[in-house]
């Protein structure tokens, strides 16, 4: 079987690939070429002159007290939630590995959040736990907790974490259900005979032969955490109250966009551009080792 | 050191599917057991049974003067030794080996001294620091043997060991674990669908199919006087020739010989002489030569018989109706084509019932 096809004609593979790479250079390159041009100036409030003004708006970046805070914010959250989604999802692969009744139903019942866009999520988590409307409030009130993610910041903060986690729980589950799965059942077995107890089992055996798939998970997660938790902030509590869900991402968005800070805005997409090819290399240099056990 | 006994084991899956059909089993102190059959015949369910990966329907368990149906596998003092070896991908060899020690709260002086002794024994010293996907299959099957013998168990369950190993190796294996097996004295229960490695590593031998032991005994005496025709052609390479009774070329030859009920007639092939004799009393049959194959020390000699055959019974050998094996030693053959005759002693014919079940002595 011959895998490269050969064209005769000079001009036609470059025809073929042409759309791809339309597609790529004005949605993709186009744009972030415009983020690293706009991070250089500085514009009056009504757009009317424009100043290249250098590293003046990375300077002022670093600088600002509240972008450090929202670094810090943003690594918090997302070690929260990759670790949170992380570690129920096991938990939910290993008991749904056993051969139990019913367990495709459950398993494909498990996958469905993941359908579920983020801003819809945001609103469905408003709705159980909003002070006023949610349902889950009045228990979390009769339980005696003072419940008012609008007031309280580091409720807001656990409020996004929660449903960010929720959400990433289907697609980890996914991917420890299939690692589970590739590990030979003698392996357990032989566990078994040699005396290790279900626990003991877990952290010897699953554990270590699942290190490659949590590895690429957590990178995953962090990436999402990171990005994709947009929806879910701005449905939830527009980076209220105050600033305390404030992530880098939204900060982008209500610099730029509500703040009206364009130089600021570019600046600091140029730096988030710049932590996802890191977390995208190394990544790619980890999935590619295969075996890490 | 343990006896193990089953009795009336019985496994029905919750589909309803029988796989073990009541199974009655003594296996000494010390000896040998292999269990053979087919694929599906329930050997390897039997094995995980008295291993307690698989639960037991009914029927009791017996390792050692204890009754082990609801005991954990871990408490059944007993070592196992996998097809695919399961090995631990993670853990080197010494952890390998130590992790069963280990987990049962040895002292990782004692540790040491047993797992340095195995290796010792199994020629793995070289390899205790490496991983298993750094071994070669021989290799990484002496660590299984190693992992099941730093235990010391009360016995050692081998469930098709040898058959991810090429030809050659698979041989020295099998001495290999033979060897051992003596050597440490240990009640030892071993599954295969290879009757070459049955007959030569069991003490006792029990043959399955379907579900239920078609017989038991010492793996000489069964080649000798194999109970039903499903065991006569099973073990034994190649098969026993088994034909009906009925066709008057071979009823009038066993005519008062006292075999009247007898429905099958079986020949092993190396119990055929190429004659233009006729023995006083036996059976003589004519052939045309088919096939020759030659392995230097013999040669099997396939040929078909004037009259059209019927299908026999429960012949897992399946020879195709009307062929006839022969296995003459040396390498000199008939040609093909050639109209032979061979004859059998009398005392050499198996005689069954008609339905296979049943082993008729004359």
């Amino acid at each position: 079987m011959q895998k490269q096809a050969i064209f005769q004609a000079k001009l036609l593979p470059y025809a073929l690939v042409a759309p791809q790479l339309a597609i790529v250079l004005i949605f993709f390159y186009w744009p972030a070429f415009q983020a690293v041009v706009q991070s250089f100036l500085l514009q009056d409030a009504f757009g009317l002159s424009t100043t290249f003004v250098w590293f003046e708006n990375y300077i002022e970046l670093f600088k600002d007290a509240a972008y450090f805070e929202a670094i810090v914010r943003t690594f918090l959250f997302s070690f929260a939630i990759a670790v949170s989604s992380l570690s129920f999802a096991l938990l939910l692969a290993v008991m749904a590995d056993k051969p139990l009744r019913g367990s495709m139903l459950y398993r494909t019942l498990l996958i469905w959040p993941y359908a579920v866009a983020p801003p819809v999520v945001g609103v469905l988590w408003i709705f159980m736990l909003h002070p006023s409307l949610g349902v889950l409030s009045r228990y979390l009130r009769g339980m005696g907790v003072d419940w008012n993610p609008l007031l309280d910041g580091d409720q807001a903060a656990a409020l996004i974490i929660l449903a960010a986690a929720w959400k990433q729980i289907s697609y980890n589950f996914l991917f420890f259900l299939a690692g589970l799965q590739a590990i030979p059942k003698s392996v357990f077995e032989a566990a078994a005979i040699d005396g290790a107890r279900p626990m003991r089992r877990f952290w010897t055996v699953t554990f270590p032969l699942l290190s490659p798939t949590i590895f690429f998970l957590l990178v995953v997660n962090i990436v999402y955490a990171f990005f994709d938790t947009f929806g879910i902030i701005d449905t939830m509590t527009r980076g209220g109250p105050g600033t305390s869900t404030v992530t880098l991402v939204y900060k982008v968005y209500s610099d730029g966009l509500l703040g009206g800070n364009l130089g600021s805005s570019a600046a600091q997409s140029v730096i988030l551009m710049v932590m996802v090819i890191v977390l995208t290399g190394i990544q790619f240099r980890f999935v590619e080792r295969k075996v890490t056990y | 050191m343990a006896n193990v006994t089953l009795r009336n084991v019985r496994k029905t899956y919750p589909g309803g599917f029988e796989a073990i059909k009541g199974v009655n089993v003594d296996v000494g102190d010390g000896q040998f057991c292999v269990l053979v059959g087919p694929s599906g015949c329930g050997k390897s369910t039997l094995l995980r049974m008295v291993a307690g990966l698989e639960t037991v329907t009914g029927g009791e368990i017996d390792i050692g003067g204890r009754i082990v149906n609801q005991i954990e596998p871990a408490d059944r003092d007993i070592a196992m030794v996998f097809q695919n070896y399961a090995l631990y991908p993670h853990m080197s060899v010494f952890n390998n080996m130590a992790y069963g020690l280990r987990n049962r709260g040895m002292k990782e002086a004692e540790v040491k001294t047993r797992v340095d002794e195995a290796a010792r024994v199994l020629e793995l010293t070289s390899m205790l620091e490496r991983k298993p996907r750094q071994l070669s299959g021989g290799q990484r099957q002496r660590v299984a043997m190693g992992r099941a013998i730093v235990r010391q168990p009360k016995v050692f369950l081998f469930d098709e060991p040898l058959s991810n190993l090429d030809a050659k190796l698979r041989i020295a294996m099998r001495v290999e674990i033979r060897k051992l097996q003596r050597r440490l004295n240990t009640t030892s229960i071993y599954v295969t669908h290879d009757q070459l490695e049955a007959m030569t590593l069991a003490d006792v031998l029990v043959v399955m199919n379907g579900g239920q032991v078609e017989q038991i005994g010492n793996p000489l005496a069964i080649y000798e006087k194999p109970a039903t025709t499903f065991v006569a052609s099973f073990i034994g390479a190649p098969p026993m020739n088994l034909m009906s009774t009925r066709p008057e070329e071979i009823r009038s030859q066993l005519a008062g010989s006292g075999a009247a009920d007898a429905g099958i007639l079986g020949i092993r092939p190396e119990d055929f002489v190429i004659t233009d004799q006729t023995p006083a009393d036996g059976v003589v049959l004519p052939l045309t030569v088919e096939a020759i194959e030659r392995v230097g020390a013999e040669t099997f000699v396939y040929g078909t018989r004037a009259q059209e055959e019927q299908r026999i019974a429960a012949n897992p050998g399946e020879l195709p109706p009307g062929e006839v094996i022969v296995r003459i030693p040396g390498s000199e053959a008939p040609p093909i084509g050639q109209q032979i005759r061979v004859a059998a002693m009398r005392q050499k014919l198996h005689l069954f019932s008609g339905d296979g079940r049943a082993r008729i002595e004359a």
